[in-house]
């Protein structure tokens, strides 16, 4: 029985290990790519590892591109719209938790409703309104559209119902105001919450793709997504360089991901956001 | 007077809270959805002054008289069809291996996790990297064990598998997280029953795990099927900006995107946009009555 045991534990590990090296090898493959030579890149059989590590693939992709100027626009771009979707997240939430109005439930649902709608189907309206706005091919295009979430609204509804109501009782009680409270208490007490949904925004906008290429139409407003895209298509670009731009921008993500791995999961397996 | 003002008062208090968020979803959500319903009607429009001039079912005639429609939905249900329950079957084995394992539990998670937090360009980009005919990864590891070069980015019949494949990769991290969450809600005393009534390990498991992780495989299978109707931008950067070789890649979404940002036409993508919002919407009834009536 503890033989049997042992080996089918042994079968699975193996077949995990597998797993995770098949998911990992596109990983693995864009990493020894991007510090090869470029006349290792394209021999046949491929040589795995590279004679000497060519760093200046990096320099070149770098180089190649305004590179510090896609870096920035991602950077701003997706901390405002995770610090806005935070924000109006936190207020919104308040409001259907703890206070009592006229519609409330009926807004809600509603809310709730929109929720279904996939966005790809708002891209164009939206493309219109911008552009009677004048916004096209600005940082307001790229940024409000995504300043708040219905899906973090109804989240963190759930999380400040949670916390019992006698709170908020004495804290009125002894002069608290509501915008304190929100601040002081309820806040402080769902971090866990706040935090996986800013983290996956701010990993969702750091992708994005669809919009951006929509909304801009100059090299300078153009995010790092956009602009590898763009990159990938012009003619005479070697593998190695490609792949060392991909990798500056995939590298921020895995940092962020390496540090903060456990709550990045918990509150994906908490919650199910998907950003 | 004074037995009104305090209700006023809250109501307007509640609004403040509210404003920045509705402010956003009313522009740039609720406004939208019925804009884009509206538009779907327009036959004559300038779009530059807002002014219509002409409405009516035109446009919703045109999309579903044009064969490339019906081929972007044929498309795109084929893809969903697999990927999907795809993706779950394969999510729920791995979840279940990782679940019993006792060390690198977490190494697994996170490697298995690191497709889904990664650039989609970037991955896409890899991806025809290394499905590249003559230099490509995939067919120097195909050609130790003897099997011909595969032409997988142009040829139409690899289109959709590599599609699903992608997204499988893509989406088994966030799976499998869910997953393995609902697994650790599941009370061990079950399965010391079902052991003390000598069940075997695959019966416990179509027993027990199964029907206990219902709820959790049902909220994946919704929101999965809803995310597959959308797919594009792998679509759009693994086939250099073609809808695949034939438009053998030709999704509903492409469609949107080339009859609104390539051809200008507003009107016919917001008339197709409508259309691939009712299949969602329809899908989701559809699977919300499935999963209700199971559970009685």
């Amino acid at each position: 029985m503890k033989i049997r045991n042992r080996l089918k534990h042994s079968v699975s590990f193996i077949v995990l290990a597998i797993g995770a090296l098949v998911v990992a090898l596109p990983f693995i493959w864009m990493i020894l790519t991007a510090v090869k030579p470029s006349n290792e890149v394209l021999l046949m059989p491929p040589k795995w590892f590279p004679s000497t590590l060519v760093w200046e693939n990096f320099v070149t992709a770098y180089h190649a591109a305004p590179f510090k100027q896609y870096l920035a626009n991602s950077i701003f771009v997706s901390i405002c719209i995770t610090a806005g979707e935070i924000a109006t997240a936190i207020l919104a939430a308040f409001a259907f938790s703890h206070l009592k109005f006229r519609g409330k439930q009926a807004l809600f649902i509603g809310l709730i409703g929109t929720m279904m709608v996939p966005s790809e189907i708002l891209i164009i309206p939206n493309y219109m309104t911008l552009s009677h706005f004048g916004w096209i091919n600005s940082y307001k295009a790229l940024i409000l559209p995504w300043c708040t979430s219905i899906f973090s609204i109804f989240l963190l509804r759930q999380q400040f119902s949670t916390i019992p109501v006698a709170y908020y009782k004495a804290a009125r009680l002894d002069g608290c105001s509501d915008f304190q409270y929100l601040w002081t208490i309820l806040v402080p007490m769902s971090m866990p919450t706040i935090f996986s949904i800013g983290i996956l925004k701010f990993i969702n906008s750091w992708n994005a793709y669809l919009w951006p290429l929509i909304v801009t139409n100059t090299v300078e407003m153009r995010t790092l997504p956009v602009a590898l895209a763009v990159f990938s298509n012009e003619g005479g670009v070697h593998y190695n360089t490609l792949m060392a731009f991909s990798l500056m921008i995939i590298l921020p993500i895995f940092m962020l991901y390496l540090l903060l791995k456990q709550q990045i999961i918990k509150g994906v397996g908490r919650t199910g956001l998907k950003g | 007077m004074k037995k009104y003002s305090r209700p006023i008062n809250t109501e307007l208090r509640a609004m403040a809270y509210l404003l920045p968020a509705l402010v956003i979803i009313g522009i740039f959500q609720f406004y939208p959805i019925f804009k884009s319903f509206a538009m779907g009607f327009y036959t004559k429009f300038d779009y530059l002054t807002d002014r219509v001039y002409e409405t009516g079912l035109g446009n919703f005639k045109y999309v579903f008289s044009d064969p490339d429609f019906y081929l972007a939905m044929k498309n795109t249900c084929i893809f969903v069809f697999f990927a999907v329950p795809l993706g779950i079957l394969i999510a729920l084995i791995l979840a279940v291996l990782i679940d019993r394992q006792r060390h690198l539990k977490s190494f697994f998670q996170s490697v298995y996790f690191l497709p889904f937090i990664t650039s989609t360009v970037s991955v896409s980009i890899v991806w025809s990297w290394m499905l590249n005919k003559d230099f490509g990864l995939v067919n120097a590891l195909l050609k130790l064990f003897g099997i011909p070069k595969v032409a997988w980015l142009t040829d139409p019949n690899m289109t959709l598998p590599i599609l699903i494949a992608f997204s499988v990769w893509k989406g088994l991290g966030y799976k499998i997280i869910l997953i393995l969450a609902a697994l650790q809600g599941i009370d061990t005393q079950y399965y010391a029953a079902a052991r003390i009534d000598g069940a075997k390990a695959w019966k416990q498991f179509l027993h027990i795990t199964i029907p206990l992780l219902k709820p959790c495989l049902t909220f994946l299978y919704i929101t999965s099927s809803i995310g597959a109707f959308k797919i594009f931008d792998e679509v759009y950067i693994m086939y250099a900006q073609q809808p695949g070789p034939l438009k053998s890649g030709l999704t509903i979404v492409y469609y949107i995107f080339n009859k609104f940002y390539r051809h200008w036409e507003f009107a016919i993508a917001a008339a197709a946009a409508f259309v691939l919002f009712l299949i969602i919407l329809l899908l989701t009834v559809i699977q919300f009555i499935i999963a209700d009536k199971k559970e009685r």
